[in-house]
């Protein structure tokens, strides 16, 4: 089939799209303010919105603003990300019930159809953090169901960003601002502030999203609109907050895992996960077993968890990785590095979130470049000399 | 097999308390006929005067030493009980009664300001935490203390199993739960980052920062914490008396509070 044109929504329109939604049994969920933040929840009409709003992100600051226009989406990523519906942060996995005779007999826990829902509001680099987590439940024979039966009944709208944030790097780790059509979406917004109008670019990227295009009351885009649309990323794309070193980065951490800057990090980090909870793409958990007081009734819980507790590396004996310098590390080296050779990708989209989130402002864009700095570093005497892989915590 | 052959038997003790976490006990309405079927419940002077002499297979200790005389008590309970479980900030760090052990000042001196008549009142110049006394075999923390853990511990007791209860960050309960970060997004101090999960995070969720109620975190890196509060504002005085409270003198909240004297 071929994908319709890219056309223009007006602003007062914007609705429809709810609607036609709604129609086919989506709840639409998106970004609303709670709590002085802008977070993932359910969206009812384009009211519900930011609607006007901004936000001022810095290293463990976030702070909502007011712009002077009335954009819908006129902010970066919040404390959310979508992975709380794709993977929720705590699920049931199983019951085991001891009857009379003594036999065992389990139930699975997560029975239910999920939710079809649809995202609205997805930024580029979130785009790539969830076909980063489908490679991760999905990518090899051994499927995570719970996240495969959620994923497939997803509706994706994507945005396009009009407004860098100031913890995003996506320029320097190749995954936006602009939604591209390498990754899976349905469809896409930019948003378009004009003097001649507010209004939406949209363009379809499935047969699901093309369909429900037809439906909107849009007018054709003209080349001079499509010029537009894209100005406005180009103006994001030169905001950036941040910026990661981009060359040979993984090959630089897994040589300097002796630098003295993980001991000057781990000072100031508090091992409290954060950083861990808001990445998109962190996937970790661990299962909770309860009984209750007969012990004839059991339950299995998986939930988050993160490289930052002691538990996470807990082997008979004692925790692996005990010192924060050690924990800092072997994130960040995951992330950056070894995530290359285990899914083919970077572990970051640079959504700045961990950035924004560390209570103490720990910036792995900053932390990475000190690595990368000359002094200290073994890449910069030694760079033929094989990885050294010291597990030593 | 359901039960154990034999019920076990259960006692609850209080020294130097508000009696709050032995009433998380009570306050396990739902669960408290279940847990009087699984397990003998043979001392609990919150609940009854009715009492059984030892041995006592757990025993739940709330409070801290803070009398002469329960400095021996505590003693004769440990030699009692095969399984000793400390409850609450009390019992595990000395409780808010714990800050008299920061004063030079006599303690009879605060006694005389206190009490009409201080001359019946027979106390030690600390409160200090059972595990300084006898060994504990499991700390429960929180001030108070989480019914559902205190469920929790006694399942595992009973079942012969580890019990879930995380020593991580409140931090990791606060993201679990879905809150906005408070000290990110409004400035407000927290002490989430190296305090010991077990609360869920509730003062964030209704946007107030965490007073640490339950202690001290596996790996608290309270100096850094401290830096980021004196950044967003706080004295040092602030900074002192936010790691002073319930739980200010486990010996991380104790030393650095030491440094913002
Ligand atoms: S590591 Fe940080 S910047 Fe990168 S994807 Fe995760 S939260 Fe975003
Ligand atoms: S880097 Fe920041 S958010 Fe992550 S564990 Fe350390 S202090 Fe917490
Ligand atoms: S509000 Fe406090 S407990 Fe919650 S994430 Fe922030 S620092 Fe941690």
């Amino acid at each position: 089939m071929k994908l319709p044109q890219s056309a223009l929504l007006e602003r007062a329109s914007f609705d429809t799209l709810l609607d036609a939604l709604r129609r086919r049994g989506f709840k639409v969920v998106g970004p609303v303010i709670q709590d002085e933040a802008i977070v993932y929840d359910t969206v009812t009409a384009s009211a519900d919105l930011p609607v006007g709003w901004t936000d001022e992100q810095d290293g463990g600051h976030y702070r909502l603003k007011r712009r002077k226009d009335e954009a819908l989406f006129g902010y970066a990523v919040g404390p959310h990300s979508w992975k709380k519906y794709l993977h929720p942060a705590n699920l049931k996995l199983w019951d085991a019930t001891r009857d009379a005779g003594a036999a065992l007999r389990f139930e699975e826990g997560d029975t239910e159809k999920p939710p079809k829902l649809a995202f609205l509001g997805v930024r580029s680099c979130e785009l790539r953090a969830i076909a980063i987590q489908d490679k991760v439940f999905m990518g090899s024979a051994f499927t995570d169901e719970h996240y495969r039966k959620r994923r497939e009944r997803i509706f994706t709208i994507a945005v396009n960003c009009g407004t860098a944030g100031g913890t995003c790097f996506c320029v320097s780790m190749k995954t936006g601002p602009k939604v591209t059509g390498d990754v899976a979406f349905d469809l896409a917004l930019t948003e378009l502030l004009e003097e001649s109008g507010h209004y939406f670019l949209i363009t379809a990227g499935s047969e699901a999203g093309a369909e429900i295009l037809k439906e909107l009351p849009t007018r054709p885009a003209t080349p001079e609109d499509l010029a537009t649309a894209d100005a406005v990323v180009d103006r994001t794309a030169q905001n950036m907050g941040r910026e990661m070193p981009a060359e040979g980065l993984p090959k630089v951490l897994l040589e300097n895992l002796e630098h003295p800057r993980w001991d000057d990090v781990a000072e100031r980090c508090l091992s409290c996960a954060n950083c861990t909870m808001a990445c998109p793409t962190c996937f970790c958990t661990t299962v909770e077993d309860t009984t209750d007081l007969t012990g004839d009734h059991a339950e299995r819980w998986r939930r988050w968890d993160s490289c930052f507790t002691l538990d996470f590396t807990y082997m008979h004996g004692g925790s692996v990785q005990q010192s924060a310098r050690s924990r800092y590390r072997q994130w960040m080296t995951h992330k950056l590095a070894t995530w290359h050779e285990q899914f083919g990708s970077s572990g970051c989209v640079g959504c700045g979130r961990c950035i924004t989130w560390c209570p103490v402002g720990i910036d792995l864009t900053e932390e990475a470049a000190a690595i990368c700095t000359v002094e200290n570093s073994n890449t910069a005497t030694n760079i033929s000399e094989p990885a050294s892989r010291d597990p030593s915590p | 097999m359901s039960s154990p052959p034999t019920k076990k038997r259960l006692a609850v003790w209080k020294f130097a308390s508000c009696d709050g976490c032995q009433l998380s006990l009570l306050d396990c309405e739902d669960e408290l006929l279940a847990v009087g079927e699984a397990i003998d419940i043979v001392n609990f002077p919150e609940a009854t005067r009715y009492f059984e002499p030892g041995p006592y297979d757990l025993s739940l200790v709330e409070g801290s030493v803070t009398t002469p005389h329960d400095a021996e008590r505590i003693q004769q309970v440990r030699r009692e009980s095969k399984f000793l479980v400390t409850i609450g900030a009390c019992a595990t760090a000395g409780g808010i009664q714990a800050l008299r052990n920061f004063r030079d000042a006599d303690v009879a001196e605060m006694a005389s300001v206190v009490y009409a008549s201080p001359e019946y009142v027979s106390t030690l110049e600390t409160s200090t935490a059972i595990s300084d006394h006898v060994a504990v075999d499991f700390e429960l923390r929180g001030c108070p203390i989480n019914k559902k853990q205190l469920l929790e511990v006694i399942l595992a007791f009973l079942h012969r199993r580890k019990p879930t209860v995380s020593h991580h960050s409140v931090c990791v309960e606060c993201k679990l739960r879905g809150n906005v970060c408070v000290m990110t997004a409004h400035g407000t101090p927290c002490l989430g980052p190296v305090t010991h999960a077990g609360c869920g995070a509730i003062c964030p969720a209704y946007d107030r920062g965490c007073y640490g109620c339950f202690g001290p975190m596996e790996t608290p890196n309270t100096a850094s914490l401290a830096r980021q509060w004196k950044a967003l504002g706080a004295s040092d005085d602030e900074v002192k008396r936010a790691y002073r409270s319930f739980n200010g003198y486990a010996e991380a909240f104790r030393t650095e509070s030491e440094k913002h004297e």
